[in-house]
């Protein structure tokens, strides 16, 4: 059952590197949300219960609900346009995608360790590479933003592969989660969103040497 | 006394950030000041003593607190000065954000620089970027947004890199069994690790952390902030923010040191240095603003101290050196621009010129703040320069060792062809009579800072060497 779950993740990464509006990104995020709630309840069996609401909650409240939730009020209060505008059209990033995942599973098939769950680690890395991707080959902050979540999320199920272990760094993950997303959508893009109308990465051009 | 720090950095921090009254707020100042003395002072005297579970004063941490500590107080006096004397726009508000702010972060790097856990390191760092983002944006405008932005979203995802690191290292310590992460367990477990697990965790907690310690890949966000944050603050970005980086960095390559995998870490730790070095040498050859010209030149110096450390043998203990002294060095660039600022409101090298006319005392500090940052004699870095080349020629490279000399003399012409506008060639247009006059007091601890440099590179006390050699003895 996990597995199915993961890959289905890494299914919603292939949909994304597609997608042409900002809501459709917005709802893979809040599917990823979802799919980690159920792999959380899933994998970590052997700590504390208390300790498992927690990590549970903080997946649903903030990476399904809350944090879709405030992107889509930023979107709709700076009247950003629905398109996503990458530079790449959506074939090259799809097979880019692809390409990402393949070479994880390849990577990952090297890797002489009984310890290690690979489809974690295969989802984990491409997650983690396709948020890069993302960030690299969009054009708006907002799309920088969720691509900066995706990576997060790909980094969750890697602290979900030793969580069993040591809770604490599963702990830790969600500390970066809530602070990264706070200081970056909180305090930030409410401030890029007063001084610029338009929040277009090109008005973020002008340091240069 | 960890316990103690924490909280009193914590409640004056908070103080500072409510508080609206400026005698209440130098009285703060006044009592962190005291406490960031009495702190390091005694962390010095009970160095290897685990505190609290996760914190252990080592000799390069309480060397580096000691740095810290020297920094932070002229930081904060000049701070003042530039709160109150030429900025017209403060408002008590501003000042209580930016105080709160800089005493979080110097308290953020004290605990980095003795903490003995590696999540307790990375919690820390958090605190760093999220305090150094308040000061960057101090002034509040379109500029300013778009550095601390930069800032924000680069380090956010070096901290994410960092994590990954840590994840990785957790699946290594599985293969050895134990699940204690602190740095003396890994040291004295290394042989035990996972070297894959190892190797992986080392490229991503290297990669993490070169946001903060400034080196190729992460260094760009770095430059931006150093260049919109007032100088006070950029001087701390500069020196004290680059060591807690560097710290870590070092604890980690320490274990890796007692692994087979030294050699391979080296090797990145080399390129990564080398295009450090080429980057700062494009950009300073033909920079037009002074403050991003200092903040290139902290990059070449990390690029240096890395370099030593990878080559080994006197190298680790010159790049030691090189990052106290770096530590002292820089803030005086820092500090004393913003006198330059004063006198021409602009950053551009276009605009300044004639200095020694309007500002003595200042214009003799920046040639001497210039001969000592680009390491010529009797310039401290001198010496831990020297000791860094000397030991990249004991380890066969050669070839590196040519590059970064060839690289080297072309950052001293680019930094001094811009410093010599600044002092002697007049400027092409200056309203004389807004110039205000600048008192010889505002450069004093800039010379004191110098004055140290020098003469604990070519003086230095017996205190001060064996901690430098205790710290060694950590990667050897």
């Amino acid at each position: 059952m996990t597995d199915i779950l993961l890959i289905a993740l890494a299914m919603s990464l292939l949909y994304i590197s597609i997608a042409n509006r900002l809501y459709t990104y917005l709802n893979i995020l809040v599917f990823q949300g979802f799919i980690l709630f159920g792999v959380t309840y899933l994998t970590l069996t052997k700590i504390s219960t208390i300790n498992l609401m927690l990590i549970m909650l903080e997946t649903i409240v903030f990476k399904a609900l809350a944090v879709p939730w405030f992107i889509n009020h930023i979107i709709k209060r700076n009247g950003i346009t629905r398109e996503a505008e990458p530079y790449l059209p959506n074939f090259v990033s799809l097979i880019i995608v692809t390409f990402i995942t393949v070479s994880t599973i390849i990577l990952s098939s090297s890797i002489k360790d009984p310890n290690l769950d690979k489809t974690f680690f295969v989802v984990a890395l491409s997650t983690i590479f396709t948020g890069l991707y993302l960030i690299v080959t969009r054009k708006k902050i907002i799309t920088h933003v969720i691509g900066y979540i995706i990576i997060e999320n790909g980094v969750f199920v890697l602290s979900l592969a030793v969580g069993n272990e040591m809770p604490m760094l599963v702990n830790l993950g969600i500390m970066l989660d809530i602070f990264a997303s706070v200081l970056i959508l909180g305090v930030f893009f409410n401030r890029i969103g007063d001084l610029l109308k338009d929040p277009d990465i090109d008005h973020l051009r002008n340091l240069k040497d | 006394m960890i316990g103690i720090f924490l909280a009193g950095a914590f409640a004056i921090s908070l103080g500072l950030f409510f508080n609206r009254n400026k005698l209440v707020n130098y009285a703060l100042l006044f009592v962190f000041s005291a406490l960031l003395v009495v702190f390091s002072i005694y962390e010095y005297n009970h160095i290897n003593v685990i505190e609290l579970e996760f914190f252990k004063p080592d000799s390069i941490g309480v060397l580096l607190l000691f740095a810290l500590t020297i920094v932070s107080i002229p930081v904060i006096i000049h701070g003042e000065r530039y709160i109150e004397t030429h900025n017209v726009d403060e408002t008590p508000k501003s000042r209580a954000v930016f105080f709160g702010a800089m005493v979080a972060l110097i308290s953020a790097c004290a605990i980095v620089l003795i903490s003995g856990h590696i999540a307790v390191t990375w919690i820390f760092i958090e605190i760093t970027t999220l305090s150094a983002s308040a000061l960057i944006y101090h002034h509040r405008n379109l500029r300013a947004l778009e550095g601390v932005w930069k800032y924000v979203f680069i380090c956010a995802i070096s901290i994410t890199f960092v994590y990954i690191g840590i994840l990785f290292i957790s699946l290594s310590l599985k293969d050895a069994g134990i699940d204690d992460m602190s740095f003396d367990s890994l040291y004295a477990n290394a042989d035990k690790l996972n070297p894959f697990w190892l190797k992986l965790a080392f490229l991503f907690i290297f990669t993490g952390f070169t946001a903060k310690i400034g080196l190729v890949p992460m260094y760009t966000a770095g430059i931006d902030a150093k260049d919109k944050a007032p100088a006070p603050a950029g001087a701390l970005l500069s020196s004290i923010l680059m060591n807690a980086g560097f710290v870590t960095i070092y604890r980690i390559y320490a274990v890796l040191s007692h692994t087979s995998l030294q050699h391979w870490a080296n090797t990145v730790m080399i390129i990564a240095a080398l295009l450090s070095i080429f980057v700062a040498t494009v950009y300073m050859t033909r920079i037009k603003n002074i403050k991003r010209m200092f903040a290139y030149s902290s990059i070449e110096h990390m690029g240096l101290v890395i370099l030593g450390l990878s080559a080994g043998g006197i190298g680790v203990y010159a790049a030691i050196l090189h990052i106290f002294l770096h530590t002292l060095i820089k803030p005086t660039l820092f500090l004393q621009f913003n006198q330059v600022y004063w006198v021409y409101r602009s950053k551009s090298i276009y605009d300044v010129g004639n200095y020694f006319k309007y500002n003595k005392v200042g214009a003799i500090l920046m040639l001497l703040a210039f001969i000592s940052a680009t390491a010529m004699p009797p310039s401290g870095l001198f010496i831990s320069e020297f000791l860094i080349f000397q030991s990249l020629f004991e380890a066969h490279f050669i070839v590196i060792l040519l590059v970064v000399l060839l690289l080297l003399t072309m950052i001293i012409w680019g930094f001094g062809k811009n410093i010599f506008k600044l002092l002697f060639t007049p400027p092409l247009t200056i309203d004389e009579t807004k110039i205000p006059h600048i008192s010889g007091w505002e450069s004093l601890s800039q010379y004191a800072l110098l004055g140290l440099s020098v003469y604990l590179a070519y003086n230095p006390p017996v205190v001060f060497v064996t901690l430098i050699q205790d710290a060694v003895k950590l990667v050897q």
